[in-house]
């Protein structure tokens, strides 16, 4: 039997989420602890920011866009949106020079991997606020 | 400061901090949040193991 289509929620106006949106973006976590979910805050301050450092010190590459053929478009557009994801981490770390070239090895490999993931679970972190924000979570 | 990971110290963090933020998000009470963390926790170890034994058997 098919399922009932369910309504489209509407979309909450844009001064309510963006600030627990933007502040989750720049400081890992931020977003649910303006909203007072304290706990929730802190794991995801603590993983994002772990993940982030672990891929520091394992030397890590951070992604510059650049143009060529779509892979390497993809990838390294891809990548830096992943990097840029992670707010005052990344910033920072640009900001204190951190220039890792990109070198063969397993360590700096997987330091690469952390730095983008780092950003990718601070994306889900933003949409969480987000759907707390409009109501659609607790 | 660095760090030095094998395959494997590398992919458990990997996996820990992931199923951490993964639980977090995904469920909509604290109990569900625990059981999904630890379930994302469990797949992430159980494909690294049996991928880890799948190129080993592979390699021959």
């Amino acid at each position: 039997m098919a399922k009932p289509k369910q309504a489209k929620q509407p979309m909450p106006p844009l001064g309510v989420w963006i600030g627990p949106v933007a502040l989750g973006w720049l400081i890992p976590g931020g977003g649910h602890f303006l909203l007072k979910r304290t706990g929730r805050a802190i794991l995801l301050f603590l993983s994002v920011t772990l993940m982030f450092f672990c891929g520091l010190m394992m030397r890590g590459t951070m992604f510059q866009p650049q143009d060529g053929d779509l892979l390497t478009m993809v990838i390294n557009c891809g990548g830096f949106i992943g990097n840029l994801c992670s707010g005052i981490l990344y910033l920072m770390t640009v900001w204190l020079g951190y220039n890792q070239p990109d070198m063969a090895g397993l360590v700096h490999d997987y330091g690469t991997k952390f730095l983008v993931t780092a950003g990718l679970l601070n994306i889900l972190a933003m949409v969480d606020a987000f759907e707390i924000v409009a109501g659609r979570k607790n | 400061m660095h760090m030095n990971l094998s395959d494997f110290e590398a992919s458990f963090l990997f996996a820990l901090f992931t199923s951490v933020v993964m639980g977090i998000v995904t469920k909509r009470t604290d109990r569900e949040r625990v059981r999904y963390g630890l379930y994302v926790f469990g797949c992430f170890m159980v494909a690294l193991i049996g991928l880890g034994w799948l190129m080993h058997f592979g390699h021959g």
